[in-house]
C-alpha cells in the first residue's frame, strides 16, 4: 500500500466535544490526517495498548496531542503510559491546557512531552507541530 | 443587489456590535477563519455543539446547587470549569469571564454567591445564544439572496 509520505497522522485526545471539533478542523486545515478520541483510555486502546499489553502493531500515528485536564486518566497520566511503552515511547506527545500553570508545564516537559500549548489552540500552534513529527 | 447589500450591512453591524460589546472576542474570528469550502458550516456546527453542551452544564450546576442535603461544590466547579473551557474555545468572552468569577465562589463554598453567579452566567449565555442565532439567520438570508458573507478581518 502506497503511503502518502507528506500526510502525517495525529491522534487528538480531549474530553470536550467542542475542543475535539476545533482541533480536528485546525489539524485538517493544516493537512494532517486526524483521529479524535475522548479519553486517555480510548487513546491507549487506539494505540494498541489493551489491558497493559504492549501490542507490537504499527499504529501509524505520528504525533499525539492531548488535553491535560480530563476525568479518569489525565493527559499527564497518558504521557507517562506512552513513555513507558517500548513501542509507543518514540511517538511525540504534545500537551494542551486551558490553565497556565508553570509547574504543570515543566513537569510535562520534563517527563517527555515535546511541547505544551495553551488553549484555545491557534493555527500558529498547529504550525509548530511539524518539526516534532515522527516519520514512521 | 440592493437587498444583498442591505443584509450584508446588517451582518457587519451585528458582527461589529458582538465584538464591541465583548460578547465575543478574537477567538470567534479565528473560528470564522477556519470555515471554508471544505467545511462550510463549521462555525454553526461548533456553536451548536456548544449550545447543547452548555445547557447540559448549566442544568448540572443548578441541580447541584439545589441539593438540600449539602452542595457538592467540587461538582459545581467541575461543570463551571468545563463551561469556562468551551466558552473560551469559541470566543464567548462574557460567558467565560462569568465562569471565572463563578469558580472563586465555588472555591469559597459560598452557595449564595454561586447562585448569583449561575444567574449571571445563564444571562450571558442566553444573550450570546440570541445574538449568534441572529447572526446565523442573517448569513442564511444573505446566501439565499445570492450574496456572499462578508469576511471577518
Amino acid at each position: 500500500m502506497a503511503v502518502d509520505e507528506t500526510q502525517f497522522h495525529v491522534l487528538a485526545v480531549d474530553d470536550s466535544v467542542i475542543d475535539r471539533k476545533l482541533i480536528e478542523r485546525l489539524l485538517k486545515t493544516s493537512s494532517f490526517q486526524v483521529t479524535t478520541v475522548d479519553s486517555g483510555s480510548k487513546a491507549l486502546e487506539f494505540l494498541g495498548l489493551n489491558d497493559g499489553n504492549d501490542n507490537d502493531e504499527d499504529v501509524g500515528v505520528n504525533l499525539i496531542i492531548t488535553d491535560y485536564c480530563m476525568p479518569g486518566m489525565t493527559g499527564y497520566d497518558l504521557l507517562r503510559r506512552i513513555k513507558k511503552s517500548s513501542c509507543l515511547r518514540d511517538i511525540p506527545v504534545v500537551i494542551m491546557s486551558s490553565e497556565n500553570i508553570p509547574s504543570r508545564i515543566n513537569r510535562c516537559l520534563e517527563d517527555g512531552a515535546q511541547d505544551f500549548f495553551l488553549k484555545p489552540l491557534q493555527l500558529s500552534d498547529v504550525n509548530k507541530l511539524r518539526p516534532h513529527l515522527m516519520r514512521t | 443587489m440592493d437587498i444583498v447589500n442591505q443584509l450584508q450591512r446588517q451582518f457587519i453591524d451585528h458582527s461589529t456590535s458582538l465584538h464591541r460589546e465583548g460578547i465575543v472576542d478574537d477567538q470567534f474570528t479565528e473560528l470564522q477563519k477556519l470555515q471554508d469550502e471544505n467545511s462550510p458550516d463549521f462555525v454553526v456546527e461548533v456553536v451548536s455543539l456548544f449550545f447543547e453542551d452548555s445547557e447540559k452544564l448549566l442544568n448540572n450546576m443548578a441541580r447541584a446547587l439545589e441539593q438540600a442535603q449539602g452542595v457538592d461544590f467540587k461538582q459545581v466547579d467541575a461543570s463551571v470549569h468545563q463551561l469556562k473551557g468551551s466558552s473560551s474555545s469559541i470566543g464567548a468572552m462574557r460567558v467565560k469571564n462569568a465562569c471565572i468569577a463563578f469558580r472563586s465562589f465555588c472555591e469559597a463554598q459560598n452557595r449564595e454567591g454561586c447562585l448569583r453567579c449561575l444567574q449571571k452566567v445563564t444571562h450571558e449565555y442566553s444573550l450570546l445564544k440570541n445574538k449568534l442565532q441572529s447572526l446565523f439567520r442573517l448569513e442564511q438570508q444573505i446566501l439565499a439572496a445570492g450574496g456572499s458573507i462578508p469576511v471577518a478581518k
